[in-house]
């Protein structure tokens, strides 16, 4: 039932971390630009039309945003390195074929691309965390746990993203979960608006991201904010709980559905 | 090499169903050490699928597999640390240069870094890819791509040497290369199991061929016995005549005539059988070869090798 892992899982993650560090450059400077631009044109030009103080915890436009972006960041991050990436890797260059000729399992090659999908998420949102504290954003020193919120975040959207690429025929498939699941959690977890009073339950049950931005948000602030009738403090316990549940649900399945489409 | 003898690969009614459908039927086998032992057949007959279980990547359906003593069911990874694997697909790491897919595969087993460098280094100049290095790989043509995928199978010493279709796809020259390292690599005692549908190829290589046609082997023993068992030494090749079928049968009573479509193919004994008929029919397009595998897979299931 439980994958067998070994410290070979740390070697599937270091070829995918050699080569992402030759492409270092291609890969921080849009992780570095997309905050900036976003703070300027939404957090500044948009927020220029809202009072100061009017977002849930007397938040200004801005400082509401601020950890949605860099909750995004740990979704795309994982997300599209387990799917887009990964199947590349599987599909077209054969690559987890060519390590599980070697004394390296399936569960352990599965393992080691999740935990790089988790670390490609600590270290883009890492970058949007710098670029929001430059711009004065980081009210607390909690903030510094935020990379380590990213990091679980990241395993769990990883995680799903295996399951979706063990499942998937194509690459063409993502386009499902990335416009049906992705893109709703984008706009809907209160990353650019507060979630609103309706959907806040369901939000909270079936958006992972939106328990990723509360407790980013608490983390940047040190302020965590009540939502569906809970306590702040309730709201982020919740958020932990559900994340380690399904993060291991996920990790597992995801292992699962890649031994049955890896090995007949 | 020491210990010729040994077993080294052992299958007794090995079994590989995919569903209900049978890749592998049930077969026997044995690959001592140090010897280069080739299972020749057409696309489908299970090859690959046989070498795959052999390297632990396809689990077996139904009866015993062991290399090196051990049980593919469940010393698998001790297993894949004894073989070096050459697939019929090349999966070359496409995001490093030569050296560092060396480097990097290496590492996943466990070889501490400065010796997997002194080891790549080694086998590239071995291959005859050393100027290319610092290549990256999709610069490689087919050739070199091989003989890089040959040489990352050898970067952990293998005792066993499993190669699948080494040459299927390359220009002749491309393959006499992959050819003579072939044959260098048996000469140093290296254990080869190697897959082909090319007659030449088995025939130029291997100690011994195992014939799979549909999941069974259905002979086996060295190239030129079976050669020499089935078809004899020269073979006669000519568009289907009467006449000149009943001469032959009557004039060389040892010879095997057999018809194949509008072609008939005689197979004789001895060299120099034909030299007194083809005189006779001298406006025939007779053709006079060496009788080789192919002739040897035709008589035992009626079908020509290559598809
Ligand atoms: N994963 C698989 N699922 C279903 N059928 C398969 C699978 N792999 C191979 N086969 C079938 O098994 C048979 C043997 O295939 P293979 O071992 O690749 O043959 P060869 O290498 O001799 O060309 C073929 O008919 C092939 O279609
Ligand atoms: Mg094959």
């Amino acid at each position: 039932m439980m994958p067998k892992l070994t410290y070979r899982v740390w070697k599937v993650w270091r070829r995918n971390a050699e080569v992402f560090t030759k492409t270092i450059f291609v890969n921080f400077i849009p992780s570095m630009l997309e905050p900036i631009l976003y703070l300027a044109a939404f957090g500044l030009g948009l927020g220029a039309y809202f009072g100061a103080e009017v977002f849930p915890g007397g938040a200004s436009y801005i400082q509401f945003i601020a950890p949605g972006l860099i909750s995004i960041a740990i979704m795309y991050g994982s997300f599209f390195e387990c799917t887009y990436a990964s199947f590349v890797r599987m599909y077209f260059q054969k690559s987890f074929d060519a390590i599980i000729a070697t004394p390296i399992s399936v569960d352990e090659v599965i393992a080691g691309e999740t935990l790089w999908g988790a670390t490609r998420a600590t270290i883009n949102s890492t970058i949007v965390l710098a670029v929001v504290a430059a711009f004065g954003l980081a009210s607390s020193p909690t903030a510094l746990l935020i990379p380590v919120v990213a990091f679980f975040g990241g395993l769990l959207f990883a995680s799903l993203a295996m399951c979706f690429t063990a499942l998937a025929p194509s690459i063409d498939f993502f386009n499902f979960p990335a416009f049906l699941f992705i893109t709703p959690m984008f706009i809907l977890s209160g990353t650019f608006f507060p979630i609103p009073d309706v959907i806040q339950g369901a939000a909270l049950g079936a958006l992972p991201l939106t328990h990723v931005v509360n407790l980013t948000r608490g983390l940047l602030t040190g302020n965590f904010l009540p939502l569906a009738g809970l306590s702040g403090v309730s709201v982020a316990l919740l958020g932990l709980a559900w994340l380690a549940v399904a993060t291991t649900v996920f990790f597992v399945l995801s292992i699962h559905l890649m031994k049955k489409r890896l090995i007949k | 090499m020491m210990g010729s003898s040994e077993v080294l690969i052992k299958a007794r009614g090995l079994t590989k169903r995919f569903n209900s459908f049978t890749a592998v039927d049930g077969i026997d086998f044995e690959v001592c050490s140090g010897k280069c032992v080739g299972f020749l057949g057409p696309n489908g007959a299970g090859k690959t699928t046989t070498v795959r279980m052999i390297y632990c990547f396809l689990p077996v359906t139904d009866g015993e597999l062991t290399v090196a003593g051990l049980d593919v069911k469940t010393q698998d990874r001790q297993i894949k640390g004894l073989i070096g694997v050459c697939p019929q697909e090349d999966n070359l790491d496409p995001d490093f240069s030569v050296i560092k897919n060396l480097q990097v595969y290496a590492r996943y087993f466990d070889i501490p870094k400065q010796e997997a460098t002194k080891r790549a280094e080694e086998l590239l100049k071995f291959f005859a890819l050393e100027e290319k290095r610092n290549a990256h790989v999709e610069s490689l043509s087919g050739g070199m791509k091989r003989r890089l995928i040959m040489a990352r199978a050898l970067i952990n010493q293998p005792k066993v040497l499993l190669l699948d279709e080494p040459t299927t796809g390359l220009d002749p020259q491309g393959r006499h290369l992959v050819w003579d390292e072939i044959r260098t690599l048996r000469k140093q005692g290296v254990t080869i199991i190697l897959t082909t549908h090319y007659m030449e190829e088995a025939e130029a290589l291997c100690d011994r061929i195992l014939v799979v046609d549909n999941g069974k082997i259905i002979q086996t023993g060295a190239p030129k016995e079976l050669i020499k068992q089935y078809v004899g030494k020269d073979v006669l090749e000519v568009e289907y005549d009467e006449q000149m079928v009943q001469t032959l049968k009557q004039e060389l009573p040892d010879v095997e005539v057999e018809v194949f479509g509008d072609q008939v193919r005689v197979f004789a004994k001895q060299h120099g059988s034909f030299e007194q008929i083809i005189k006779q029919f001298p406006d025939k397009n007779v053709t006079i070869r060496n009788a080789n595998l192919e002739d040897v897979f035709l008589k035992l299931t009626g079908r020509r090798l290559r598809e």
